[in-house]
């Protein structure tokens, strides 16, 4: 552009994969630092994996301050239960994994029919589970551009002895001194790649080769197409009456509940091809792909409140 | 595979990260110079743009409204103002920025100091219908207290005075008599209009008298913060990896200091001093997952291992030798306050600084600010929003330097014990 940008270019120390993993890492530090019983979030999903990442270079060679949890919602695709289960494995670290389904048997949980959504009831597995270990601390790997309710999330996000999120009453968060203080029953969440995108996450599997359950690759699979969207015609989302199921090449962009989590369509087989789409792409990733969010503007917003992640 | 599948953007070198604040309140158009920027740097995506093209249609508007592109929270909406900072992100292929969107009004004193706190730039806007304002001055005030190296004077709705050179030349003129006074030094001026988006990534064509760069063209050129040379190397120690592995007997002894670089930057060899115990060693590695690095720099995380064996634990800092911090247990601060509750001067609060907490309790108010007419007066206690002159007395000296000089070392927060709330914001001088 101008001949300033190019004279600068030889003084530029971090490139900004650099720059945003070593906030990450600075961040998990500040958590293992200042927080008695954290515990890291790990779905098998991307943004997961790419904490875990983080968690060892921050760590590494000592073992994890935290154990990973899972809260399962008994509704995920094999491939990502596996990969969770394997990758944890592979790091010698101990996975907790609670399940939405022992909530529902508890009556914790109550489904409103038995094919609603599972994802928003995640809400009650994680403040049963914060409450039996008595964790301090869930790390986790939301992102400010995913969503509005998001972008003015803290990094270091308070949380009442309900899970509560109070957007109006936020602790201020100056330059990288982060306070993690609570009570005991309060709760932090906190979100080490808060300030990565969509794209940056893809360019750090990249540069990172970090492996990946095989749905995020483009794959044939039986669809119908119902509301807009594409649905995988699985076990517990047949077709209706009077749909066509179609065999298309698809990838998905995020990993949740089967019955909220909706394919694209592409031919993207490697990470190479898929931030080449991403770059390019024109729907926002839970626009496209998550079907729970597309109910209300302020649907986020609101589960925040309820203590959603 | 086809060569299409590698993106262009891979090719292009890599010119970091910039973070920016946009100061200015809704009327100056703040939303749309952001909605411009992510519009025309192709970051909007189609499933945003029709929902806020819905927005537009149904408030009755025939052309989509960029400002709805940073609209907030459903509390936000329902009072018609903008509570908190939000952040936005877009990149251009060869650099990525984080926008810290801060509201403008006065009661929100705190929250563009919270934005400003990270920022490298800060583009300050005004309405070129109403020129300097009181607001204006705040703004730069807080800017330049925060120490935010370049500021951008976005001399917005040129579209409005007819792209009159005058206007703007006015408008300059009158900043650059109060800039000087503030100690501002690189101060830059550019006419746009964020509606028709001329000067801001397009230069447009109503603007032919304007030879400057466009807004876009100095956010790709500004050097970020740690840039500078001869910085100090300081190391504020976050955490201490013992692995004391039995199955690996290499790692029996292993002690490595785990932080982030705050400023400066370390090479192996390098002879250094840990505080606060004053013993003096040699950097014998720097790691990061096994990785032996030659060097640190500035914001890089590292593990760092040293030849002597010396006691370090979280809150220890590592320095070069021959270049030490202050070392305090009585400090003088620029300090804002963020909590409804006053500062109590009787009390005891905890100061939080680097890796490191002290109790501390206030020894004085010298003057508080005015901020609006930049005067000093007398003041007793202190209420949320306002800033001042103070001093600490600390129960655990801290190792800093002057906020002028580094912004890691020479900043801290003060956290009320009784609510866990983060209540202040201060600067070494």
């Amino acid at each position: 552009m101008s001949t300033a940008t190019l004279s600068q270019l030889t003084q530029v120390k971090l490139s900004h994969l650099d720059w945003l993993e070593s906030e990450a890492i600075h961040i998990m530090r500040e958590v293992a630092g200042q927080c008695s019983n954290p515990v890291l979030l790990f779905s098998g999903g991307k943004d997961s994996i790419c904490m875990l990442r983080i968690a060892e270079k921050a760590f590494r060679p000592g073992r994890f301050p935290f154990p990973l949890l899972h809260i399962d919602t008994g509704h995920n695709y094999r491939e990502v239960t596996d990969f969770r289960d394997w990758r944890a494995r592979e790091l010698g670290e101990r996975l907790i994994v609670r399940s939405v389904e022992d909530s529902m048997a508890r009556g914790t949980v109550v489904l409103k029919s038995p094919d609603e959504p599972r994802n928003k009831h995640q809400s009650v597995t994680l403040l049963e589970a914060i409450e039996e270990f008595g964790f301090d601390a869930c790390i986790g790997g939301a992102r400010r551009d995913e969503e509005k309710a998001r972008a003015k999330e803290r990094i270091f996000s308070f949380r009442d002895e309900f899970g509560q999120w109070d957007p109006k009453n936020q602790r201020p968060e100056l330059w990288d001194l982060y306070n993690a203080r609570s009570f005991k029953g309060e709760n932090m969440r906190v979100f080490p790649i808060s300030n990565w995108t969509e794209l940056d996450v893809w360019q750090y599997i990249e540069r990172e080769q970090l492996a990946l359950p095989s749905i995020y690759f483009a794959h044939c699979r039986p669809l119908v197409r119902r509301g807009g969207g594409l649905l995988p015609v699985t076990e517990v989302t047949p077709a209706r009456p009077g749909e066509t199921i179609e065999n298309l090449m698809v990838r998905f962009r995020t990993v949740g509940d089967i019955t909220c989590t909706a394919p694209v369509e592409s031919d993207a087989d490697s990470v190479a091809r898929i931030i080449a789409e991403t770059a390019i792409t024109t729907i926002t990733e839970r626009g496209a792909t998550r079907l729970d969010d597309q109910t209300s503007d302020a649907s986020m917003e609101q589960r925040k409140k309820e203590g959603y992640f | 595979m086809s060569a299409m599948e590698r993106l262009p953007t891979a090719a292009v070198p890599d010119n970091g990260l910039l973070r920016f604040l946009t100061c200015g309140s809704v009327d100056d158009g703040k939303s749309t110079l952001i909605g411009r920027l992510l519009f025309d740097s192709k970051t909007i995506l189609a499933d945003t743009l029709h929902a806020i093209q819905r927005t537009s249609a149904k408030r009755g508007l025939d052309v989509v409204d960029l400002s709805l592109l940073t609209d907030g929270l459903q509390a936000e909406r329902e009072q018609g103002i903008t509570i908190d900072v939000a952040y936005r992100y877009f990149t251009t292929g060869t650099r990525k920025y984080i926008i810290a969107d801060a509201p403008g009004h006065e009661q929100y004193t705190r929250n563009m100091v919270t934005a400003a706190s990270t920022a490298d730039l800060a583009i300050i806007l005004i309405d070129a219908r109403k020129g300097v304002l009181t607001q204006t001055r705040r703004h730069s005030y807080l800017a330049h207290l925060l120490g935010i190296p370049h500021i951008v004077v976005a001399v917005n709705k040129m579209d409005l005075v007819d792209y009159s050179p005058a206007t703007f030349a006015q408008i300059r003129s009158d900043y650059q008599g109060f800039a000087a006074g503030l100690g501002l030094t690189d101060v830059r001026f550019i006419p746009m209009s964020a509606l028709q988006g001329d000067m801001i990534v397009e230069r447009g064509e109503r603007l032919d008298w304007y030879d400057g760069p466009t807004l876009l063209e100095i956010l790709e050129s500004a050097l970020a913060i740690h840039s500078a040379h001869a910085e100090k190397f300081r190391f504020p120690v976050q955490y201490v990896c013992r692995p004391q592995d039995s199955a690996n007997p290499e790692l029996h002894d292993y002690r490595g200091f785990m932080g982030r670089v705050e400023s400066g930057e370390l090479v192996v060899g390098d002879v250094v001093t840990v505080l606060p115990s004053g013993r003096e060693t040699r950097v014998k590695d720097i790691q990061v997952l096994g990785e032996s690095l030659d060097r640190a720099v500035a914001e890089q995380s590292v593990t760092i291992l040293l030849e002597d064996e010396i006691d370090i634990s979280r809150g220890d800092m590592i320095v070069k030798s021959g270049e030490l911090p202050k070392v305090a247990k009585q400090i003088d601060a620029m300090l804002c306050w963020l909590s409804e509750s006053p500062l109590d001067p009787r009390r005891k609060y905890l100061l939080r600084h680097t890796t490191r907490d002290s109790k501390a309790i206030l020894a004085g108010i010298v003057f508080r600010v005015d901020i609006n007419s930049m005067q000093h007066e007398t003041a007793e206690r202190l209420e949320m929003n306002d800033i001042a002159r103070v001093s600490f007395r600390l129960a655990q000296p801290i190792f800093a330097d002057p906020y002028a000089e580094s912004r890691g070392t020479g900043a801290f927060i003060v956290i009320d014990e009784s609510s866990n709330n983060t209540v202040g914001a201060g600067m070494i001088v």
